[in-house]
């Protein structure tokens, strides 16, 4: 019972990886961009929120709608201050970019609101702690099945966005070739805006579900960052879907290790990871091709 | 309708496009010929607004659009089809031309849906609406790229070697479409090496060389001309 227990919790835990994901799976989807300030920009929506709620003395769920705003314009800025002038420069030229992002908001923090970590747990009640007992040995947190919820309707409604609406036809558009999407007459200037915008809402409520499931820190961007990217790879680059499927195997894998040895967490996500990386790794010496020529009895091509 | 006067573009030390004038009047049909480099999707990409010129003056209805980008032309009425498909891969062929009726075309509500569904009957691709553009041919994709620039409703389509890499019978399909887009008063500018089928729609032909307008008149007056046969078809090897 306990192994269903963990999957069970890392299947939850895969909601939050999935909302945390969201936002960079997104903007890669759209402008094929790794934005490396995804984590630092989650941290910042948070201390957003703790700002708001800190200031107006409301719930962080009533913050939710004037963080996601700010988080709205943070993201036109940011497209039109760093990603828009650094995308003309190559593929090498926004990492940098969003990296030197990422570095100059952990520091911009770090300044304004020092080392102590925050959190509002203390700010939501219940909700921090209270769970569902199924029997007993299985409990399911209300706060994680509330994201996780989140994070299936996110996705939801972004696909239903993307696949429904005249501005998600224009988002799909541009993706796919910005060029025949100017001579359609769409303006892939303001698409990449929009987009900007939406990724930037997303990553504001990952920052709040952080904030609300663990505590957070000026420099607890690097390490979002990392569960971002991971669920991204796993599930599938530029695939919403994909990267729910990705953050719950990143979650169970977590969980499984952390149950075979509590040291084991972390390191065996990563493992997943990486198993994941090598097995997409296309050609004549990618595994995958390895594996495939093997069950097809091929000989391998003379090089 | 369009016009454009010593117009260049040059890519660092490569004059592409040198001291081009061009003219296109309401409801004609303008075809232009050329060897390869010649420039002539260079001068395609200018007026469509895909490439900025180095220098010269671009105008369309008396108006300045030179600083206008893609889409802007686009909606202003000037439609263009790569030589190239490039269809939104991932989306039906509906929805690649629902998207240029409602962005390009300005078009609205059920008005967008109609004129997607014109511009597909138009262009015999209205049984094909709800597939997946990556899983047509390279004939469809071709009536599909047609369509797309008549969902935007536009007074001007520039075309680019739309019949290259068809066969013949294909290209006569295409050439029926285009016969038809012109009854409904659209100026065409057509870039085409497949000149049989050229002629059969353009009124005026255009020969460019090495970036300059070499010939420009009735078809069969520029094709006779001795600077073309040599430039282009081949004359001084004969």
């Amino acid at each position: 019972m306990i192994w269903i227990n963990q999957i069970l919790q890392g299947i939850l835990l895969g909601g939050y990886y999935a909302l945390i994901a969201a936002g960079l799976s997104f903007l890669f989807g759209v402008m094929r961009v790794i934005n490396l300030a995804h984590g630092s920009l989650a941290v910042l929506a948070a201390f957003l929120l703790l700002v708001i709620d800190h200031w107006l003395g409301i719930s962080p769920f009533v913050g939710l709608l004037l963080m996601l705003p700010a988080m709205a314009l943070v993201g036109v800025v940011f497209q039109l201050g760093v990603l828009e002038r650094s995308l003309r420069g190559g593929v090498l030229i926004p990492l940098l970019a969003t990296f030197g992002v990422s570095l100059l908001l952990d520091n911009i923090l770090f300044a304004l609101f020092g080392a102590n970590t925050r959190s509002f747990a203390s700010h939501i009640g219940t909700l921090s702690y209270g769970s569902w007992a199924i029997n007993r040995s299985i409990d399911i947190s209300q706060l994680d099945a509330l994201i996780f919820a989140t994070a299936l309707g996110l996705l939801g409604g972004m696909h239903l966005l993307l696949t429904r609406s005249q501005l998600g036809r224009m988002i799909r558009a541009t993706a796919i070739d910005a060029d025949a999407a100017a001579l359609s007459g769409i303006d892939p200037r303001r698409v990449r805006v929009a987009a900007a915008a939406m990724a930037m809402m997303m990553v504001g409520i990952a920052g709040a579900a952080l904030g609300m499931r663990s505590s957070f820190e000026p420099y607890a961007g690097g390490a979002q960052l990392i569960y971002a990217f991971e669920a991204v790879v796993i599930g599938g680059t530029g695939s919403l879907w994909g990267t729910l499927i990705g953050g719950i195997v990143l979650g169970i894998a977590q969980n499984v290790g952390a149950t075979i040895n509590p040291h084991l967490s972390q390191i065996s996500g990563h493992v997943v990871f990486l198993l994941v990386l090598v097995l997409r790794m296309r050609g004549a010496g990618g595994l995958l091709g390895d594996l495939r020529r093997k069950i097809r009895r091929q000989p391998m091509a003379p090089t | 309708m369009l016009e454009a006067r010593a117009l260049c573009k040059q890519f660092g030390s490569l004059t592409v496009i040198d001291q081009v004038d061009f003219r296109l009047g309401a409801d004609e049909a303008v075809g232009i010929v050329g060897p390869n480099g010649a420039g002539k999707t260079t001068l395609l990409n200018l007026l469509s607004g895909a490439m900025q010129p180095s220098a010269g003056q671009i105008s369309y209805r008396d108006a300045d659009i030179k600083d206008h980008d893609a889409a802007a032309r686009c909606r202003l009425g000037i439609g263009r089809s790569h030589q190239v498909p490039r269809p939104f891969i991932g989306m039906t062929v509906f929805e690649n031309v629902l998207v240029a009726a409602q962005q390009g075309g300005n078009a609205h509500g059920p008005d967008a849906y109609q004129r997607g569904v014109d511009a597909l009957q138009a262009c015999c691709m209205l049984e094909r609406a709800n597939r997946r553009a990556e899983t047509l041919g390279l004939l469809d994709r071709k009536r599909l790229e047609l369509a797309r620039a008549l969902a935007t409703k536009p007074d001007i389509l520039l075309l680019d070697e739309i019949g290259g890499g068809l066969t013949d019978g294909e290209a006569e399909e295409l050439v029926q479409i285009i016969q038809q887009l012109r009854k409904r008063g659209i100026a065409i500018v057509w870039i085409e090496h497949i000149v049989h089928i050229l002629v059969q729609v353009v009124d005026r032909l255009i020969c460019m060389d090495a970036g300059r307008i070499i010939a420009d008149g009735l078809p069969a007056v520029v094709l006779a001309d001795k600077a073309v046969m040599s430039a282009y078809l081949g004359g001084g090897a004969i």
